[in-house]
């Protein structure tokens, strides 16, 4: 009997440590002084868009190239928009890149690294907010 | 008539939108919304064609203000030459939306300059031969390439009677946002699709041409000033034989 409170105990304490993990990684993975770390969440709940992110611009992709649909919250462009740092000369760091200052891995890169993935948008896509165009 | 009315009740919603937005949602989130507030939220449709009519008798030998305009909307000149390539190599496969072109007829001798890019075709071969259906036409006439699923086989490029797609060879360094950009897709001129999508109403070439040859708009709309030009000129597909209904039309050919 003892032993299964102390076993139950034990999985408590662990699941709440991981939530307090989880809630530390939150606050660090935002890049510092990028739009988003001013917002207390992205478009869905932080633990939704930390595993299906690709997911959602993935199905908008397909509705914004075939159908024209551009007003959404789903973007990729959105994401740079909001997640993109700037360097001490105000210059944007590519979101897939590496602060050259502080060696810092940017939002992007910092994470898909970590998770061993590689996904293929940055390619083609920008990785940094260009302004008219460029 | 009733399009006027659909666009009064969308501004209306819209106006709607932003206000209420204003009144519930945090600064940041406003900022958002706002920015976002002529993009489109509803599907194309077929009621609209999109195309353009090119007057090559105001087209000046020499001038290339259209291509200019396309490639700097569409991030073109961000492109820069290869490595190790040669200089001839890199003009003859450097991917380009508007071409340049002279056209001579053998009878007469008469010499005509004009811009040649995607013709938006009603049956594009270029969709008819695509293995991945990555070649497409959009609902409101706009022949596309959608980069996602194009393996880069260039069967399109094959099929295109006015050699209008582009192959992009090597490693794209700098892409604008609004035309994404990268080795081994195929691409060609959208009719500045951005600008479609934003509720923009010309096209770059359009503003670049100080001559006031290129007309854009809706072929479907009786009332837009390219569909009264085509009513009262005598205009031309090219390769009118090869039966593809051109979006694009020429006068003065």
């Amino acid at each position: 009997m003892v032993k299964t409170v102390t076993g139950i105990l034990l999985i408590v304490a662990t699941l709440f440590s991981m939530g307090v993990m989880a809630e530390g990684q939150r606050q660090n993975a935002v890049i510092e002084g990028s739009k988003a770390a001013s917002l207390d969440a992205c478009v869905a709940p932080t633990s939704l868009m930390r595993r299906k992110h690709f997911e959602l611009i993935k199905h908008q992709r397909d509705i914004t190239v075939h159908q024209g649909i551009r007003k959404t919250d789903d973007s990729l462009a959105g994401c740079i928009d909001c997640h993109v740092a700037k360097d001490s000369h105000g210059k944007y760091i590519p979101v897939n890149g590496v602060n050259p200052e502080t060696g810092e891995k940017q939002f992007c890169a910092g994470c898909h690294e970590y998770a061993g993935v590689e996904p293929p948008c940055f390619s083609c896509h920008a990785t940094v907010p260009t302004k008219s165009g460029k | 008539m009733s399009n006027k009315v659909d666009q009064n009740r969308r501004e209306f919603v819209s106006v709607a939108t932003k206000t209420a937005a204003a009144t519930v949602v945090a600064p940041g989130v406003l900022l958002h919304a706002m920015a976002q507030a002529n993009l489109r939220s509803e599907p194309v449709t077929d009621k609209v064609r999109y195309g353009l009519l090119i007057d090559t008798t105001k087209c000046a030998d020499g001038c290339s203000d259209c291509v200019t305009g396309c490639e700097k909307e569409n991030g073109l000149d961000m492109l820069v030459e290869p490595e190790g390539a040669s200089a001839e190599d890199w003009d003859r496969q450097r991917p380009r939306w508007i071409r340049t072109v002279k056209v001579k007829d053998r009878l007469t001798g008469q010499l005509s300059t004009l811009p040649l890019m995607c013709q938006h075709c009603e049956n594009p071969p270029c969709a008819d031969v695509c293995p991945t259906g990555a070649s497409f036409r959009r609902a409101d006439g706009i022949a596309m390439v959608d980069r996602h699923i194009c393996i880069g086989c260039r069967y399109c490029m094959m099929a295109c009677p006015y050699k209008a797609r582009s192959f992009i060879h090597e490693e794209v360094e700098r892409k604008p946002t609004i035309a994404p950009r990268g080795k081994g897709c195929v691409e060609s001129c959208n009719l500045c699709v951005q600008r479609r999508d934003n509720g923009e109403s010309t096209t770059a070439c359009q503003d670049a041409c100080k001559h006031g040859a290129i007309v854009f708009g809706d072929l479907n709309d009786p009332g837009s000033e390219i569909s009264k030009a085509l009513r009262e000129q005598n205009t031309r597909q090219l390769r009118a034989d090869l039966k593809l209904n051109t979006g694009v039309r020429y006068r003065g050919i």
